[in-house]
């Protein structure tokens, strides 16, 4: 027992002195847990906080709500609906095809969809959740969210649409919205662009007030989870919604217009207030329809728009270039006169053509006019006389008087796609055609022809510039913008233009201005037939028929009238016209696309809308806009 | 060591049997204290983890901290002799599971680790843990001193934990695998196997690494490369740790308060209640909680130490510093493999992860180190 315990005394002390190197070993690392903890929890715990709160909180931006349009007496043409939508967002692009196939499975994507949210889904980094289908019913929304524990990162949200009550009629001023383009960020930081249920105005006034419509974006702090899901709101900062505008169409005349244009397949007429240059009413047919463009059009209906050889999409009013024809007569009478090479009763020949070296320039009336004064030559249209006019005041002046009046450039009205169409110069034809002017080339420019083109718009600046005694007055579609309702309100009536003036002299403004009272109202005018019946809206004009197709001696023996041509080759019609005639408060310009004859298809579309115009006299009724904002 | 002396100074031969109070009394009632508040901190923590509701952990983690208690104070009354005569039984059952396990997981394809019998779901692994340190135990117990130095003599034992530590390796379970073998190194270290071997061992260790980690499972290889270089995959494989040393070091000095973590709570954080628990509860605690955490199971380890310290014979001195030495390797690869020093292996932090097998295992073990105080004095023959 000795021996057994003297043994036991040996193995018990190594054990003691082994199990304290033992316990000794654990103190260690005990103590480098715990310096382990100092490290993480003190030295580096503001790292690590804020990497916490990064996880934790998720910035949300709150879409404005964009600010809507209406016409000048407050009727909606562009307002906001609500949209219940699919969303999807997808942690890293993880089962994002299972995802796919289960939507697919509920909705009924289409392979063109599917491939659009594949791309999407996977190209997004930051887990920024895209569109997936908007304008939900509530059958897809009560399916979708039955089989929401099958659809991780899919959740339905509430946005805005946009919706255009007046459709096809505003659709060429209102324009539309659409997916936000990578050139629509061009020069723009704001990051709500970002948003995939963000819309961008792509046309019309949508396009050109984009940055005053859209408002500024609010912003939510979220506290989301592991995978994204939003827990809870942690603070809001509210946006500004994007401002309303008021635009100085009148719905009224605008629908009267178009009503005028229909029993026509293609044209555009434009009405202006010729003291503040107001754009009453703009039409371009045909039109489209802009709710194909809010819930997403698909490849097919774009194709057909494109295709259409009448051009729904083009804006013909603003982007349409023709020939202006016998309508620009004015400008090359005003430009002899004021170039004294003529005066006001100076007459000229018109034996049926002028000769120009071996060249033939016909009048359009085969006898000729005799000899005429330049209010008779406007009333009658007598090309001879504006051949010889042009030829004494020379291409320079001619074109530098049609600048003034507003031709050959944009007019900054306001809206997108303008065409400054084309007023021909010396230098021009020097650099484009890479010829000298001739002298026929400022014959041709005399009637309008050759060389020239121009607007409808532009047609009706010039009648405007005209009318009202000439001043420099600009064309412009909105009327007021505000922010809140309230403040939205036209401004004050004008009776007298603000705008610059051209320094014409008054006279020679009288006698040209007398032509055009006289083509309609005295029994020489080439529209005679148009003149008003009721006395207080009698009227001042000008028919034009511009060239599409030059029918040439040979053709016009062998019988080929304008009739007989297709109709893509007959001829422009065209009328611009102002009133009333004494106190001129409208103008108005009208091109019925191959409408052969200006006085006869252009004309009564014209005569009908001016008196309209005239009668309803929306320049002095703003208690129209207080009514209907009142409501 | 007061009671030791005064309990038996007349017969060094034959002690008097020791009564039931008595037994009672011997008891480490203190020790018991420290563990309830370990699993107490547990109950707080998985209460939290559940988004501060005792289900689904919580309320079963206490009920099952309240069985293991009733379970390890009838191991700590019975006798050590009976633990002598079990070891050998213990250890066979164990390694017969640990081989069904591994037969059963190559059949069903994939990483098994539980054997279900009847009702019960048992991870053979935790039972072949205590059954290693009972072996050993009563393998020096019978040994001389001079007898425990031999080289000869260290070969059964390395191959008793050898051959657990392989088949839990199978499985493939390499945390308690290394668990396993380190525990095993260091009852071979205070047994008395000389220095020289260990040093042998620890270089043909080094040596064997390429085989190990040619014979390493790719997600297990993924983990080391991860462990080395965390940033290597920050939304991948290291993730998990990356989530785990953020909300630790966001916790500072005295945490984001009760239920208040948002590592947790908003779900970063994987595995939350088994082997990311103290993650959880030291993001909400802090420091001061982690430290005060850290001293309950010191002050475990310092009485397992005294405990060792004062048994009068070798198996309990052994059985007790096993016991000790797992708990204490159980928490270290724990806390550190959250705290990004270790690779990320899958051990849970014992009597504060939820899991019914661990918390049972820690409970038994902890029944046998108190039993050896119950019973420090008893003789125990040397001869088996």
């Amino acid at each position: 027992m000795k021996h057994f315990r003297k043994g036991d005394g040996e193995r018990s002390g190594l054990f003691t002195r082994r199990a304290l190197v033992l316990g000794g070993a654990q103190a260690v690392l005990l103590t480098a847990l715990a310096g382990r903890l100092y490290q993480l929890q003190v030295v580096e715990t503001d790292r690590f906080s804020s990497m916490a709160e990064e996880n934790r909180v998720s910035m949300r931006l709150l879409p404005p709500s964009r600010g809507l349009i209406f016409d000048r007496a407050g009727v909606p043409l562009a307002v906001n609906r609500n949209n219940f939508r699919v969303m999807a967002a997808s942690e890293r692009g993880r089962g994002v095809d299972v995802l796919i196939e289960r939507l697919d499975q509920i909705l009924i994507l289409g392979d063109a969809e599917k491939a659009r949210l594949l791309r999407e889904l996977r190209r997004n980094r930051n887990a920024q959740p895209v569109v997936v289908r908007e304008n939900l019913g509530w059958e897809e929304v009560a399916r979708l969210e039955f089989n929401a524990p099958d659809l991780p990162g899919v959740f339905i949200d509430l946005g805005q649409s946009r919706d255009y009550p007046e459709g096809e009629l505003m659709s060429h001023i209102v324009g539309y919205t659409g997916r936000v383009a990578d050139e629509d960020l061009a020069g723009r930081d704001d990051p709500v662009l970002q948003l995939a249920t963000m819309r961008f105005g792509k046309k019309g006034v949508e396009r050109s007030l984009e940055d005053e419509l859209r408002g500024r974006a609010g912003a939510v702090q979220v506290e989301v989870n592991a995978v994204g899901r939003v827990v809870r709101e942690l603070d809001r900062t509210e946006g500004q919604p994007g401002a309303n505008a008021l635009l100085t169409i009148d719905l009224d005349i605008q629908r009267f217009a178009a009503e005028k244009m229909k029993e026509h397949q293609s044209g555009s007429v434009v009405v202006l207030d010729v003291i503040t240059g107001d754009v009453i009413a703009m039409v371009s047919t045909p039109g489209f329809d802009p709710s194909t463009f809010a819930r997403g059009i698909t490849q097919a209906e774009w194709r057909d728009l494109l295709d259409d050889p009448q051009r729904p999409l083009h804006n013909k009013a603003i982007a349409g270039v023709y020939p202006p024809g016998s309508t620009y007569k004015m400008v090359t009478a005003l430009a002899a006169l004021e170039a004294k090479v003529i005066d006001p009763w100076s007459r000229l020949p018109c034996p049926g053509y002028l000769e120009l070296g071996k060249i033939k320039f016909h009048c359009w009336l085969k006898g000729g006019h005799g000899s005429t004064n330049v209010s008779e030559a406007i009333a009658m249209s007598c090309d001879c006389f504006f051949y010889e006019a042009a030829r004494r005041a020379g291409i320079d002046r001619v074109s530098d008087m049609a600048q003034r009046l507003g031709f050959g450039k944009v007019s900054e009205l306001g809206l997108p796609g303008e065409s400054a169409a084309n007023q021909p110069t010396r230098t021009w034809k020097q650099e484009k055609i890479g010829k000298a002017w001739q002298h026929g080339d400022t014959f041709n420019l005399g009637i309008g022809q050759g060389y020239m083109t121009a607007t409808p718009l532009q047609l009706a600046i010039m009648t405007a510039r005209l009318a009202n005694g000439g001043y420099e007055v600009q064309p412009n579609v909105l009327l007021a913008k505000a922010t809140s309702r309230e403040e939205l309100a036209p401004p004050a009536p004008r009776t007298k233009p603000t705008a610059p003036s051209l320094r014409l002299n008054p006279q020679h403004l009288a006698v040209i201005r007398q032509g055009m009272s006289d083509v309609v109202n005295a029994g020489h005018g080439t529209a005679n037939a148009l003149r008003a019946k009721q006395p207080e809206f009698t009227f001042a004009g000008k028919t034009g028929t511009a060239q599409v197709k030059r029918i040439t001696e040979r053709e016009r023996e062998m019988g080929i009238t304008q009739a007989s041509l297709p109709w893509h080759l007959r001829h422009h019609a065209l009328f611009v016209c102002y009133g009333p005639v004494d106190n001129p408060r409208y103008a108005c310009a009208v091109i019925v696309e191959h409408g052969q004859a200006g006085g006869a298809t252009a004309g009564p579309i014209g005569r009908d809308v001016l008196i309209e115009t005239m009668k309803r006299d929306p320049s002095r009724r703003t208690d129209r806009f207080k009514k209907m904002a009142s409501r | 060591m007061s009671l030791a002396s005064m309990g038996s100074p007349a017969s060094l031969d034959a002690p008097a049997p020791i009564g039931f109070a008595e037994k009672i009394w011997r008891i480490n009632w203190g020790l018991v204290l420290v563990l309830t508040a370990i699993a107490g901190v547990g109950v707080l923590a998985l209460y939290s983890a559940a988004g501060g509701r005792f289900e689904p952990w919580a309320a079963r983690h206490a009920v099952r901290y309240g069985s293991a208690l009733a379970l390890m104070l009838v191991v700590a009354l019975v006798h050590p002799k009976v633990w002598l005569t079990l070891a050998w039984p213990i250890y066979i059952v164990s390694v017969l599971m640990l081989v069904a396990v591994d037969v059963i997981g190559k059949i069903g394809m994939g990483a098994q680790r539980w054997l279900v019998i009847g009702p019960l779901q048992i991870q053979p692994s935790e039972i072949a843990k205590v059954a290693v340190i009972l072996m050993i135990a009563r393998y020096y117990h019978g040994l001389r001193r001079e007898q425990a130095g031999q080289f000869l003599y260290t070969l059964p034992p390395l191959a008793m934990i050898l051959v657990v530590v392989g088949l839990v390796m199978v499985q493939p379970d390499l945390g308690t695998a290394m668990m396993v073998l380190m525990g095993g190194a260091a009852l071979l270290f205070v047994a008395g196997v000389r220095i020289w071997m260990f040093l042998a061992a620890g270089v043909s260790a080094v040596a064997c690494l390429p085989i190990a980690w040619s014979l390493m499972h790719e997600y297990q290889k993924k983990r080391v490369l991860t462990f080395l270089d965390p940033d290597r995959d920050p939304l991948g494989a290291g993730y998990h740790i990356t989530q785990s040393k953020i909300a630790i070091g966001s916790g500072g000095m005295f945490g984001k308060g009760f239920l208040k973590g948002t590592q947790s709570s908003l779900n970063f954080l994987p595995e939350k209640q088994t082997d990311f628990i103290f993650t959880t509860f030291v993001e909400e605690w802090g420091m001061a909680g982690a430290l005060v955490l850290l001293g309950l199971f010191a002050l475990v380890v310092v009485w397992g130490f005294s405990i060792a310290l004062r048994s009068q014979h070798h198996f309990g001195r052994l059985l007790a510093l096993g016991v000790t030495a797992m708990l204490f390797l159980y928490m270290f690869i724990n806390t550190a493999m959250v705290m990004g020093m270790l690779p990320v292996v899958g051990v849970p932090l014992p009597l504060v992860s939820n899991g019914g097998t661990a918390l049972v295992s820690v409970m038994f073990a902890c029944g046998l180190l108190i039993g050896v105080n119950v019973y420090r004095d008893a003789q125990l023959p040397r001869t088996r």
